[in-house]
């Protein structure tokens, strides 16, 4: 990481990062961080398409107020990607609408 | 030895924290519930434990504080007067004849049941930010400058290269300087209030030095990581196609309108915006506590009017970390002797009820000079959703209220569905109530969060059954 990032910035010493796939695509994550944290520092600002005008949402509130992060989790749709921890192998796919039409 | 009285406190930020120490010192058994994987709510955020911090305290302001906590803490639970209860999210606190029982959801996907019986509850729910909206507002990139500060304290993450932090309110400050000393290239801190209305308001400010101080360190801050600073500005446009790629901002005329011709556009992927705090208080209202506007109502011992219920911090008005401990302290000491059958003395925390008194007035003096632009009714075009759960637009709300005579945020609910999604009205509420233009008022919801039906079926069966 470079001298001004976070993990820097508080003295992180990770424990060894693990692969997670958004919709089979291998994203590597660092132990501890959310679902939305792991997406974000991957480059992925929007993991949703709403039920309507089919627009992308990603992360909002950050805080587990709005439900404008959901996500699938292991097959598991609204899933709030701000809260949500990761772990080894999760698969996390983006989500079309209510979560339930795939 | 006689049981301990049990007091339930409901959040383990700054009030919720200072409570459970001081009551758990004060002869009570004190079970703490919070949503977190760890202590410290919003304000002390902890990275998460696997993240190996060594110096989370870079993140934060008054560390010590926090470690003063959370060694109490600690030390009550391991003395067995205090259980602290994680990843537990509280959807309901319901009043029986006796006792209270709090209903709280845990599990990987919160949908299995807990319930905790406790002979008092304390609430101390914090508050979530208000966000008004703006063309673009609901593009991937934009998030609420607590969100920003979330992933960078959580998760030591930071939400793109290149942001903009906009809005109004303390919290702009230290999400900038955080980022920017985080490695995000924060372009330009973009705050609508007026300077001058400091000048106006001097003699509350100066009767907080440290908080003047610790606003010039801010300024030191930004002035070194090369923070541009605009006050008296706004953001009028967020700009992108899949994803944020600029915003406009604007100078803002005395009078709150844009000024003609002052539009620039700042090149960003990241939006951090916010204009100020609202408490949560739907368990109060579920327990049927007196609110006061949109906080709850309490007394000098920080008793909301429900007996055996007390709140303290953000959902008694919203006045940052240093109000929330000392209501906190006072709260956690009232119920101790109130539940060991004391008459409470309040010189046992003269100290907290004089720094409650001048914090309140501090933050009140804040309200006043950080305000959102006059004319932000005026950025929503009609094509601007406003019901980010619904996708409602600034048209169609206003269709209901000019064309359909909805002149409250419920009848505007009914119309269009503003406010019926997953967020329960917490997001477009504001809005919806200035487009309206009406007051926003509390919401008035059943449960905290959403519920399984399952679990809402079975809950106090157990004791219900026990009654039979």
């Amino acid at each position: 990481m470079s001298p001004g990032s976070p993990q820097n910035l508080a003295d992180a010493h990770p424990e060894p990062a693990f692969t997670v796939t958004l919709d089979g695509r291998e994203i590597v994550a660092v132990p501890g961080q959310t679902v939305a944290a792991a997406l974000w520092s991957a480059g992925v600002t929007s993991w949703r398409t709403t039920r309507v005008g089919a627009t992308p949402r990603g992360v909002f509130c950050g805080i587990g107020v709005c439900y404008d992060c959901l996500v699938t989790v292991n097959d598991r749709p609204n899933q709030r990607a701000c809260l949500v921890p990761l772990h080894p192998g999760d698969a996390i796919r983006t989500q079309e609408g209510t979560g339930h039409d795939d | 030895m006689t049981e301990r009285p049990h007091l339930a406190v409901i959040g383990a930020g700054p009030a919720g924290l200072a409570a459970t120490v001081a009551a758990a010192a004060h002869g009570v058994r004190v079970t703490l519930l919070d949503s977190a994987a760890r202590a410290g709510g919003q304000f002390y955020r902890q990275p998460a434990a696997e993240l190996n911090a060594r110096r989370p305290q870079a993140l934060h302001h008054q560390w010590r504080t926090w470690e003063r906590l959370r060694d109490s803490l600690a030390r009550h639970v391991d003395a067995g007067h205090a259980t602290h209860l994680t990843d537990h999210h509280v959807w309901f606190v319901e009043r029986r004849s006796d006792h209270f029982t709090v209903h709280a959801l845990v599990g990987p996907a919160q949908e299995d049941p807990v319930e905790v019986r406790a002979d008092a509850v304390l609430l101390a729910t914090g508050g979530y930010e208000k966000v008004l909206p703006f063309p673009g507002w609901t593009l991937p990139g934009v998030l609420t400058v607590g969100g920003a500060q979330a992933m960078l304290k959580g998760s030591l993450a930071v939400s793109g290269r290149t942001a903009v932090v906009a809005g109004t309110g303390p919290l702009l400050l230290p999400v900038s300087t955080g980022l920017a000393a985080a490695g995000v290239d924060v372009v330009a801190l973009v705050e609508s209030a007026d300077p001058k209305a400091f000048l106006r308001r001097t003699r509350a400010f100066a009767a907080q030095p440290g908080k003047v101080a610790e606003g010039a360190q801010y300024a030191a801050q930004l002035l070194r990581h090369r923070v541009k600073l605009l006050t008296r500005h706004t953001v009028v446009e967020a700009h992108g196609d899949k994803r944020l790629e600029a915003v406009t901002v604007a100078a803002l005329h005395t009078d709150g309108r844009v000024r003609p011709g002052t539009e620039r556009r700042l090149a960003c992927d990241t939006l951090a915006v916010g204009h100020g705090m609202l408490p949560h208080t739907d368990l109060a209202e579920t327990l049927g506590c007196r609110l006061e506007g949109l906080h709850v109502h309490v007394d000098d011992e920080q008793r909301t009017d429900v007996p055996g219920v007390w709140a303290a911090g953000e959902t008694t008005g919203i006045g940052g970390a240093d109000l929330a401990l000392a209501e906190g302290h006072i709260a956690g000491r009232s119920v101790a002797a109130r539940l060991t059958g004391a008459v409470p003395d309040p010189r046992g925390w003269a100290t907290a009820a004089k720094s409650r008194t001048r914090l309140r007035e501090f933050s009140a003096a804040l309200d006043s000079v950080y305000v959102p632009p006059a004319c932000w009714t005026d950025l929503i075009t009609d094509d601007t959703v406003v019901c980010r759960c619904e996708e409602v637009t600034g048209g169609a709300i206003r269709k209901a209220v000019t064309g359909l005579g909805a002149g409250d945020v419920r009848t505007v609910k009914l119309l269009t569905r503003a406010g019926m999604g997953w967020c329960q009205g917490r997001m477009c509420g504001p809005a919806v109530a200035g487009l309206a233009g009406c007051e926003l008022t509390p919401s008035r919801r059943p449960f905290a969060r959403p519920v399984p039906l399952g679990v809402l079926a079975r809950a106090g069966e157990a004791e219900d059954d026990e009654h039979r």
